[in-house]
């Protein structure tokens, strides 16, 4: 049982992680209808900057520079790359995404090399034992800013002239045009932000327990893909439930493997795969995407 | 001088040109018109005045000026901050938005702070308090009535000087585009100029001052709209009104030709 809610709660603490890349995916689809193949690359920048520089500057200011670096580059590819494009089939959008992202990722690699690098977190592998269920104090880390950030965010998407403008672009681009409300703006907006979410995700995905971070770390925020289109690709609490789901499931799988041992090694890494073709099945939009035929 | 003069205005979405030297004065403080079937250009014409039309891949050339301002080379959002706001064909409401957050998107684009922002919501709200009732809702659950008034409600909160309405009876019962045609009238006596395009010529005509026929692109008669509203050619073709004497004047000028058509209902 102990075991269990270990892992259940480790589960949700890297669900919450993956709820992060997964909400900064959905923005950036919900405000240009573009599926972002280079949020990886987003991350693994954010990362890439706070480890260069937390042992010059200390490691909250390296990880503000993190963010703002993830977001400069959000904002880069966007202003760029997106906004050039006169045409509008998004999904030629989407594949020069994929180019942009072997790009970074190529050009970050080249830079880390082989090396594993930390990112001087303060929380180390201390851990937190409460009624005999332990817990690294990173996961709890994770989980409360994941949740910090997650709420700061919906509740700005519903309430601020912000989350106004953005929905509305969301909904009925053209519209919006007509109320003023500046699309390429909003679109900027999305990247920035997105790239600053996934910077945050990238240090809870390479502190303790995992060794740091390296190019193998763009394989783990692959995983924020899963939960974003599980949950319904232009629904924001969508991302968040798919997150979690992602997590607790992987999670769970890692920590069963032995008694799954007649599935093979390596379950855990497969199951959020599997857990999204077994929920597209039951429901072709998601948990909570919109289904595309609308009243008109 | 005209609030809006639109001299040698054409547009065209790729090789298909849609509008064809359009000269069109809306004069401060009226209700114009623009008539026309469906292709006419109506549409095209309030695009190309919101800057919108590239968004639609189509390019205007042409000048328009706004109390002697020059419009052609501005931004959408430049637009709506000079005071020209449009409500769009079809009302366009943001549907999974509610009705109290689609009136705020329609603030977004104005000059002026919160204040005014507010004030333009209690005008809105007394001109349509349907829409203070229902500012919860989600805007899709809105009968159609009620979403033409949102979408000139959401117009109104930017506080225009010249409101461009895409044909605000459409797909209306002939009771609400009435109480529409009220509220036009009643928003042009508050000092907005109106620029109004449809297809019910019949509420136009009676609504506007001066009136223009767009067919194919292009401005074929333009008056006042009380003569347009008598002339024949109009009314026969845009107020299906016919004149039996003049029916059977083009009878006989068209000769067996329009007889051989046979109705189809026997």
């Amino acid at each position: 049982m102990t075991t269990f809610i270990e892992l259940l709660l480790g589960g949700l603490s890297i669900g919450a992680v993956y709820a992060l890349i997964a909400l900064g995916f959905v923005v950036i689809f919900k405000a240009t209808e573009v599926v972002n193949f280079a949020h990886a690359s987003l991350l693994l920048a954010g990362g890439y900057v706070t480890a260069v520089l937390h042992d010059d500057i200390g490691f909250w200011p390296a990880l503000a520079a993190g963010i703002a670096g993830a977001a400069a580059v959000g904002s880069a590819v966007e202003f760029l790359v997106i906004r050039r494009y006169r045409g509008s089939d998004h999904s030629v959008l989407a594949i020069v995404t994929i180019g942009v992202d072997i790009l970074l990722t190529t050009e970050l690699t080249r830079r880390m090399g082989t090396e594993v690098f930390s990112l001087g977190d303060p929380w180390g592998d201390r851990v937190l034992t409460v009624g005999g269920v332990t817990l690294a104090q990173t996961r709890v880390a994770a989980f409360v800013a994941a949740a910090l950030l997650i709420t700061v965010f919906l509740l700005a998407f519903r309430f601020t002239s912000w989350g106004v403008s953005m929905r509305a672009a969301a909904e009925n681009p053209r519209t919006a045009a007509l109320m003023g409300i500046r699309l390429g703006r909003v679109s900027l907006a999305a990247w920035a932000i997105a790239g600053a979410l996934a910077a945050v995700a990238a240090l809870f995905l390479t502190v303790f327990p995992t060794p740091g971070l390296e190019r193998a770390t763009s394989l783990a925020a692959l995983k924020a893909f899963p939960a974003a289109i599980l949950g319904g690709l232009d629904s924001t609490t969508g991302a968040l439930a798919g997150g979690l789901i992602v997590g607790v499931t992987e999670s769970l799988a890692t920590g069963y493997q032995s008694d799954l041992s007649f599935l093979g090694r390596g379950i855990g890494d497969l199951a959020p795969y599997l857990v999204m073709v077994i929920v597209l099945l039951i429901r072709p939009a998601g948990l909570l995407g919109t289904k595309e035929p609308a009243r008109v | 001088m005209p609030t809006l003069e639109i001299r040698a205005l054409s547009a065209a979405y790729g090789p298909v040109r849609s509008l064809r030297d359009i000269d069109l004065d809306v004069p401060p403080g009226a209700i114009t018109a623009v008539l026309g079937g469906n292709g006419a250009g109506k549409t095209t014409l309030l695009r190309a005045l919101s800057r919108t039309l590239r968004f639609h891949g189509g390019t205007a050339t042409g000048t328009v000026r706004f109390d002697g301002h020059p419009l052609e080379r501005l931004r959408p959002d430049r637009i709506v901050a000079a005071g020209i706001v449009q409500v769009p064909e079809g009302r366009q409401v943001f549907a999974r938005m509610t009705v109290a957050d689609n009136l705020r998107a329609g603030a977004l684009g104005a000059p002026g702070g919160r204040r005014a922002a507010a004030e333009a919501l209690d005008r809105v709200h007394e001109l349509f308090p349907v829409l203070a009732r229902r500012a919860h809702q989600s805007a899709g659950l809105l009968s159609g009535g009620e979403q033409q008034m949102l979408a000139m409600g959401r117009a109104l909160m930017a506080r225009p000087r010249l409101l461009l309405l895409d044909e605000p009876s459409l797909g209306l019962a002939p009771l609400m585009a009435q109480r529409i045609a009220d509220t036009v009238r009643e928003i042009n006596a508050s000092g907005t100029s109106v620029l109004l395009v449809e297809q019910n010529a019949a509420i136009a005509l009676r609504l506007a001052t001066t009136a223009y026929v767009l067919e194919v692109g292009e401005v074929t008669l333009h008056g006042p709209a009380d003569e347009l509203a008598a002339s024949d050619e109009v009314r026969r073709r845009y107020l299906g009104v016919v004149d039996e004497a003049a029916a059977a004047d083009a009878d006989r000028a068209a000769g067996t030709a329009v007889r051989a058509l046979s109705r189809w209902s026997a």
